[in-house]
């Protein structure tokens, strides 16, 4: 593949390069515990957050200081969106929401950084932590409801010959829940940053040909477009994927929808 | 790659289609990626949970009962300065009444002194003219004596110049009956 595009007047059209995760130190290969690119970037996202969250709280300021108001804006934001959605008793479960979406949004917005890796654009992070909250949420509402967790499922509002039908088809999308879950989040993601990917290729024709004069300024105002999109993107996939979440924990706080 | 049976070789093929296409479905670094994933995740949980949750939220709390305390203290103070303001306006009612009744009173005094010195005078203007005319009296009775008198001289003048001769007596009788007359 490389060498077709090798072919096509010089320019390198390789969008998927920058998902590839490779070791950091030497080559061989990839164990469970080796140091990459993802690893790296992943890491860096904790970082941040230690340094938003603990540094810039640490002065307790009343008036806060820029970095204090940061934390505590996202500290504001994603316990309204837990309380209004899941209700007081869903509170106790804001830290893993929080660090839900701290973990996507930080890692969304590094990922974003040129030649930087976005561990969120791959369907293994995104998975596991997808399935991750399908798990959680099944357990606590099997572990707070016991069976009455399935009446979820068995619409009392509907006919009785609908029932089963309808049993069925939410239990099938109660399923789907998951997949989508993870799904929506990386490609979304890998998406974003292969489009920009494949118009920088565009962007060194003036280099080559006489068409550059028009393509290049073209794909350079196209990547800034996307760029810009992608900043939006980041965030309000972040902010979707929690939103579900707690959508999913009061399925599993309050079955029936009450 | 002619056998695909056994799993290493499965993995292999796998791994060359991944590197021919998406790096993502590439599962040799799968366990690399959820290893890390699920440290970075921990290690986020556990900062959030232990350390930066707690603290964050005790500013916001202190910040927002620093709020409500300052709210309320102002609202105290805004109660105090209308009570002042009332008390104020009430000195003030009170003061103007008390000017008002003292002003009645004083001019009431002021009434009475007025009416018992018009009533002094009056009854000295009385006794006053009543000595007045007691003496026009008395001039008048002196002055009609004097009349007399000489009213009865200048007849008996007239009488001796006429001569005749008449006795004091009888010309003073005459000359009172004339007066009366």
């Amino acid at each position: 593949m490389a060498s077709e595009a090798q072919s096509e007047g010089g320019l390198a059209f390789h969008p998927l390069q920058q998902f590839e995760v490779h070791p950091l130190f030497g080559e061989g290969p990839i164990h469970w515990y080796t140091i990459t690119n993802s690893t790296v970037w992943l890491l860096l996202v904790a970082v941040l957050v230690v340094a938003i969250f603990v540094l810039g709280s640490a002065g307790r300021k009343l008036v806060p200081s820029r970095i204090q108001s940061i934390g505590e804006l996202g500290y504001d934001f994603v316990h309204n969106m837990v309380v209004d959605v899941t209700g007081e008793e869903g509170a106790k479960y804001f830290p893993i929401v929080l660090t839900l979406f701290l973990t996507i949004a930080l890692s969304n917005m590094l990922g974003l950084l040129p030649g930087s890796f976005a561990p969120t654009s791959h369907i293994a992070v995104t998975a596991v932590l997808g399935f991750g909250v399908f798990l959680f949420v099944t357990l606590l509402g099997f572990y707070k409801h016991g069976f009455h967790f399935l009446g979820m499922f068995w619409m009392s509002s509907a006919p009785l010959f609908l029932r089963p039908v309808i049993a069925l088809i939410e239990l099938i999308s109660y399923f789907v829940r998951p997949v989508s879950h993870s799904i929506r989040l990386a490609g979304n993601i890998m998406a974003g940053h292969a489009v920009i990917k494949v118009f920088a290729a565009f962007a060194p024709l003036v280099l080559i040909s006489g068409f550059g004069l028009v393509v290049t300024p073209l794909s350079i105002v196209a990547i800034t477009a996307i760029y810009a999109l992608e900043v939006v993107v980041a965030i309000i996939q972040a902010y979707v994927f929690t939103i579900l979440t707690c959508v999913y924990l009061r399925d599993a706080l309050h079955p029936g929808g009450h | 790659m002619t056998a695909t049976t056994t799993p290493e070789a499965a993995t292999e093929v796998a791994h060359e289609a991944a590197a021919a296409g998406m790096p993502q479905l590439d599962p040799s670094h799968f366990a690399n990626q959820i290893f890390w994933l699920v440290v970075t995740l921990v290690v986020i949980f556990f900062v959030l949970k232990l350390i930066a949750l707690p603290r964050i939220g005790g500013t916001l709390a202190n910040r927002k009962g620093m709020i409500l305390n300052d709210l309320a203290a102002a609202e105290e103070f805004k109660q105090k300065a209308l009570s002042a303001e009332k008390a104020y306006n009430d000195a003030l009612a009170q003061a103007r009444a008390e000017a008002g009744k003292i002003v009645a009173q004083t001019k009431a005094e002021i009434q009475q002194d007025l009416n018992a010195a018009i009533a002094k005078a009056d009854t000295q203007i009385a006794a006053k003219a009543a000595e007045s005319a007691q003496r026009i009296d008395e001039i008048r009775a002196g002055a009609q004596e004097a009349i007399n008198e000489v009213a009865k001289d200048t007849a008996k003048e007239l009488v001796a110049a006429l001569g005749g001769s008449a006795d004091a007596r009888s010309i003073t009788a005459a000359v009172t009956a004339r007066m009366k007359g």
